[in-house]
């Protein structure tokens, strides 16, 4: 089966992440609607607000048929979507969806002064692996359960993670030229 | 190894983030959470919205640091606040409060009549306004991370905002299509850095985020200026001048989401009270239109 990646496009930088699928040539939907997600192999959650996302999602009527989505298909978050993968987002403002046995903290890092670019090394499909990794307002994953992996740390801190077919991390690979992340993600459809 | 704070990627990482969104300005520590409760992306913190700005008369200044801490402690989306063109000690105090964005202002009075402040320095982004794509080219060469077109501030009036993102995308268009050997020309017709209008005749588009503002007080305002190319909207006056702030700020959120959807647009439209009251552009005098402040 050919992949279809569906890109939550309710606010963020979406676009982003359709630009790095082009790249791999792998066709991408957004998704603003409950009908967008029939057919798709896959789900990205891109970086924004979460607090908006969270919002949104319910405006949209898109909670439950995603979370319905998720049993079945595999899901990635970055920064905002990792938050709102997490099981707990430790804040009364954001409502996650809980694919992920972690608590996160958001604006983990501080304001957007102490936001950082930074290489983190990590493990991917069992080779050591360096990655760009741009941090924004980043949470932080502050407690998380047995069946979470890490698959790359900063200064010690998990920062990239999987759980089942889900993947999640705090940082934006969308905003680096770098395309293994995403890669990655595609491996594990197919497998 | 070791970790970048401030790098050009990182600023405009953030706007990026902020795509798709409403920012809004807000006055108050209530105001900031109606804001963040109806789905705003960001808040602009400042002292007088720009619709009291221009009735109001008298020098306008960056806001007080106490009324910027009190709404960063009560919200937790990014806090923006501005600063006077030019004034870049007003800026350094934005910075050193931890504001997320600075944006320097042609709502605030000049604080520099030749020169903008040089962005670089920073390590918080910049954004600032324009009318055309000279004007963004020059901000972007100071080191600005977010362009917004800068409409007519406080004046509930799309007009403006209207013809500045026309004149944008038109002017990037123009570059798309031109030779090579004339971008040089264009470069110093536009008063822009030549090797940014490089960069745009490639590319198609702004090197950073293009944002709209000024004037935008309705959904359909602003699912008007999506259409037209902006990534986010701005509002200003639009909001806390209206009759039903809350109810609008959310229906402007869902409009910004859905600004190509026109049965979801006249869903969210339904049930609004009255807008903000709005100035015919001939009424205000030209030596009082905000959006000639910028060099």
């Amino acid at each position: 089966m050919v992949a279809l990646i569906g890109i939550l496009a309710l606010q963020g930088d979406f676009a982003r992440h359709r630009s790095k699928f082009d790249e791999l040539g792998v066709a991408t939907r957004n998704v603003r609607y409950p009908a967008d997600l029939d057919g798709l192999s896959a789900l990205v959650i891109p970086g924004g607000e979460s607090t908006v996302l969270s919002k949104q999602l319910d405006a949209a009527g898109l909670r439950a048929a995603l979370e319905d989505f998720a049993r079945t298909r595999p899901v990635m978050g970055t920064c905002a979507g990792l938050i709102m993968m997490a099981r707990d987002a430790g804040d009364s403002k954001v409502s996650p969806l809980g694919l992920m046995d972690m608590t996160v903290r958001r604006n983990g890092w501080g304001r957007q002064v102490h936001s950082f670019e930074t290489h983190i090394e990590g493990r991917l499909n069992g080779a050591p692996t360096s990655l760009p990794a741009i941090f924004i307002r980043a949470p932080r994953i502050v407690e998380y359960g047995p069946a979470v992996n890490i698959l790359a740390e900063h200064e010690g801190e998990p920062v990239l993670v999987s759980e089942g077919r889900h993947l999640a991390m705090v940082f934006h690979p969308e905003l680096t030229p770098d395309i293994q992340v995403h890669e990655y993600f595609l491996k594990s459809l197919a497998a | 190894m070791s970790a970048e704070t401030g790098s050009f990627q990182v600023k405009i990482g953030l706007a990026e983030m902020l795509k798709g969104g409403v920012i809004m300005d807000v006055t108050t520590v209530e105001q900031s959470r109606i804001a963040e409760d109806a789905g705003a992306v960001a808040v602009m913190a400042l002292e007088r919205i720009p619709a009291d700005i221009r009735q109001d008369g008298g020098v306008a200044r960056m806001s007080n640091p106490e009324m910027i801490k009190s709404i960063q402690a009560a919200v937790s989306i990014p806090v923006m606040a501005k600063c006077r063109i030019g004034h870049f000690v007003e800026a350094q105090i934005l910075e050193a409060l931890e504001v997320d964005f600075i944006d320097e202002s042609e709502v605030l009075t000049p604080a520099d009549d030749a020169n903008h402040i040089y962005k670089r320095n920073f390590k918080v982004p910049f954004v600032c306004g324009c009318r055309n794509l000279g004007e963004a080219l020059r901000r972007i060469g100071e080191g600005a991370a977010m362009i917004r077109t800068k409409g007519e501030a406080g004046s509930g009036n799309i007009v403006e905002a209207v013809r500045h993102m026309r004149t944008v995308t038109s002017e990037i268009r123009q570059l798309t299509v031109m030779p090579p050997e004339q971008l040089m020309a264009e470069a110093k017709r536009l008063g822009a850095p030549y090797a940014l209008v490089e960069q745009v005749a490639k590319t198609g588009k702004l090197p950073v985020p293009n944002f709209s503002a000024g004037g935008i007080a309705t959904p359909a305002d602003a699912a008007l200026m999506m259409q037209l190319g902006a990534e986010t909207v701005f509002v200003g006056s639009g909001i806390f001048k209206s009759d039903d702030p809350a109810e609008r700020a959310k229906a402007i959120v869902g409009a910004a989401t859905y600004y190509d959807d026109a049965a979801k647009l006249a869903e969210l439209s339904v049930g609004l009270k009255s807008a903000m009251a709005g100035l015919e552009m001939s009424e205000i005098p030209a030596g009082e239109r905000l959006q000639e402040r910028g060099w």
